[in-house]
């Protein structure tokens, strides 16, 4: 198939190749770390992430139309501050619906499934009574859209840098929150033994009040950025959730290391044959995989060694 | 076979006695019309149908839920307004048309138990309904079971025909062939890049393009030919395979969120539309709305119809879309087709002087709409619509410019011989 182009046409191909995988990865970091959280930390399938994820993008729509009305100046920057609210938005929905739904199923972890399905059908016709139907679209930015010119031959997406520098700051951030300071700790000690953990003082009500938060409020944020790349609309976050999980359950339900390390290993599986077979081909390949290797390992890649 | 059924002598005796009953609203406040105004019930509906001497029924079936609101929600809106209109215009053979609307929820079994209930139980004397291909085929043995009379507007593979439906908007053959001939005449296109949602409707086009390219044009080729699943939200990798093969012409059928996620990403992949040339047969004003229109300008895309034609019954309908449903909405290529539903119905109805099916069917042939915002349509023997093929180019504003239009109407062929 290569014989009809010069080295230097393959040579640029090859790096935005490169370059693709990059992006794709960071796109599955980014939506699936706010399940990993949530999942992970708290045994809680949320199968209303998407839509979590699909309010942050109608956020940003909002925004980007209340800046062009009342602070047209301001348009250049928009995005930085709807990805803010968007955070806002939808993590205060997560806290408000562990409130009132999740916490009273912490002991029946197959409920939350259907209690979270039905959310998510819920938020779906709810979008779709106050936005509408159809699809909206959010106007970025100018410097936001096309590529950057690295030499003649090779152009690199703007917005896919973009959501490669988000993911890596998102990340960076969460590893710390969760990883050495005091709130994390007292996370991760809810999860290790929640019974003990209240024993010495730790309200770990709140703890996973704020745990949901932190999840839901991040996909508040993937969504938000994902506006650049994707469709905004009702039901747009079902586009998302089947990757996600797939990304979360392989990497192994209680590890972030394993998210990352299984975002990665999809990413560039997915983009190396989707570039040498067909799109369709190229998913079937990659799940029989998936399945293939859940069924040898089904703790996922990576799965902490928690005695039970 | 279109004069066989009709009684053509009736037609202008009965539109002079609509006029009388205009002249005469007494008559017509009693709520009960004389006998001679307006024809017997008996007399046009022998099978039972909801037809009382006043009302007709008839029932609106698309997803108002689910993932293909955002597809649906415009005809639903061109079959209202197209209802109302008529209702304005005088009604149905003098009766009024009342609507019955179900919500198929974008599920194919629901659209089949709604289409059965919209005919057994409400005896809906058409129904205007159905967008996918899927939701079509689930209700296709419910109509013909029933007997009943469905009028669907997207535009699709063809490979179908059925007594119990007509086909407002175009079979693939009158969406693809002229589109392919237009670039390869206008831009010299030699070498075509097809790519598609990996489904019936796609493939089933792509195919027919395939074989048009490599069998029906000089020296052409296609270089590559590739499917995403649908609700694919990554092409970058299909983006810089194009790079690779620098095709004269990427011919695009994808659907849904995928679309927006396509145009988003082949912009800031740098693939710019005023010298990349693109021909689509998917994107019409409403997926603009999602795209965004600097995301696709620069693109073209064959239709039959688009909101900006310059014609006197799109110049009337536009405004009138937009006075019923709101200043922002737009119209693509499949609301118009839906709005030409209730109108081909009324038609028929009239030329065969009866509501039955049977001679709504059999009727149907060589009935012509001189209102349709496209220009003119016919309904051919197939059922489907004789039809013009337009190009258009997107604008940054949404909307489309038309490029190029058949000098004649296209005829509807669902079994083209030697493209399958």
């Amino acid at each position: 198939m290569f014989g009809d182009y010069s080295i230097s046409d393959l040579g640029a191909i090859l790096a935005m190749q490169g370059f693709a995988g990059l992006i794709l990865f960071s796109v599955y970091v980014l939506m699936a770390l706010g399940l990993a959280i949530i999942f992970g930390q708290m045994g809680v399938i949320n199968m209303a992430h998407g839509e979590f994820m699909i309010l942050g993008a109608y956020v940003t729509w909002m925004t980007s139309n209340a800046v062009q009305h009342v602070a047209p100046w301001l348009f250049p920057g928009y995005f930085f501050i709807a990805m803010i609210l968007a955070f806002i938005a939808s993590g205060a929905l997560g806290m408000l619906v562990e409130w009132a739904l999740i916490r009273h199923l912490y002991k029946r972890p197959l409920d939350t499934l259907l209690a979270t399905w039905g959310l998510s059908l819920i938020l779906q016709q709810a979008y779709r009574s106050i936005f509408g139907a159809r699809e909206v679209g959010v106007e970025l930015p100018e410097w936001m859209m096309g590529s950057w010119q690295a030499t003649d031959s090779i152009q690199i997406p703007i917005n896919g840098m973009f959501v490669m520098a988000l993911t890596m700051l998102i990340t960076i951030v969460v590893a710390y929150v969760l990883f050495w300071s005091s709130w994390g700790k007292q996370v991760r000690a809810v999860v290790q033994n929640r019974v003990m953990a209240g024993a010495v003082g730790i309200n770990t009500e709140k703890v996973d009040r704020y745990t949901f938060g932190l999840g839901c409020g991040i996909a508040g944020i993937a969504g938000s950025a994902f506006t650049m790349i994707g469709s905004t609309g009702p039901t747009a976050g079902q586009l998302y959730i089947v990757d996600t999980f797939l990304v979360v359950v392989f990497g192994g339900a209680a590890s972030l290391f394993g998210t990352i390390a299984s975002a990665f290993s999809i990413s560039q599986t997915q983009s190396t044959l989707e570039f040498f077979l067909s799109g369709s081909m190229a998913k079937v390949i990659t799940l029989l995989t998936i399945v293939a290797i859940l069924m040898v390992r089904p703790q996922g890649l990576f799965a902490l060694n928690v005695r039970k | 076979m279109s004069d066989e059924t009709k009684p053509g002598l009736k037609s202008p005796l009965r539109r002079k006695l609509l006029m009388g009953m205009a002249a005469l609203p007494a008559v017509s406040m009693l709520g009960r019309p004389a006998f001679a105004d307006v024809p017997a019930t008996s007399a046009v509906n022998t099978t039972g149908l909801a037809v009382t001497d006043s009302e007709v029924t008839v029932g609106i079936l698309h997803s108002v839920t689910g993932t293909m609101a955002i597809s649906e929600t415009g005809s639903v809106e061109a079959e209202k307004l197209a209802i109302e209109q008529i209702n304005a215009a005088g009604g149905v053979l003098g009766r009024k048309i009342k609507f019955i609307q179900e919500d198929g929820a974008s599920d194919w079994p629901t659209f089949a138990e709604k289409a059965k209930k919209l005919l057994v139980n409400d005896k809906c004397a058409a129904v205007m309904g159905c967008w996918t291909s899927a939701s079509r085929k689930a209700v296709l043995p419910v109509f013909e079971q029933y007997n009943g009379m469905l009028y669907y507007p997207t535009f699709y593979e063809g490979l179908e025909q059925s007594k119990n439906v007509i086909y407002t908007g175009q079979e693939a053959t009158q969406q693809i062939i002229a589109g392919l001939d237009w670039v390869n005449k206008t831009k010299g296109a030699k070498s075509f890049y097809l790519l598609g949602s990996d489904y019936i409707w796609p493939r089933t086009s792509n195919k027919i393009a395939r074989k048009h390219i490599e069998n029906h044009l000089q020296g052409c080729k296609v270089v590559g030919e590739e499917y995403f699943p649908l609700g694919s939200t990554q092409f970058n990798s299909v983006i810089n395979k194009i790079k690779l093969t620098k095709p004269d012409v990427i011919y695009a059928i994808i659907v849904g969120g995928s679309n927006v996620a396509f145009y988003k990403q082949l912009k800031a992949a740098g693939i710019d539309l005023s010298k990349q040339t693109l021909l689509t047969i998917s994107v019409t004003e409403d997926e603009i709305d999602g795209i965004g229109g600097e995301n696709i300008a620069g693109a073209y895309a064959c239709m039959k119809y688009f909101q900006s034609l310059d014609n006197p019954n799109n110049k009337a309908f536009v405004p009138a879309f937009k006075k019923m449903w709101g200043e922002k909405t737009v119209i693509g290529d499949v609301t118009q087709a839906a709005y030409l539903g209730p109108w081909l119905w009324k038609l028929t109805v009239e030329k065969a002087g009866s509501f039955d099916i049977d001679k709504i069917a059999a009727a149907s042939p060589g009935v012509e709409f001189k209102g349709a915002p496209e220009g003119y349509v016919r309904i051919h023997e197939n059922h489907h619509l004789w039809s013009k093929t337009r190009v258009g180019r997107a604008k940054a504003d949404g909307q489309y410019e038309l490029i190029y239009e058949t000098a004649d109407l296209v005829e509807p062929d669902p079994f083209p011989k030697g493209y399958q």
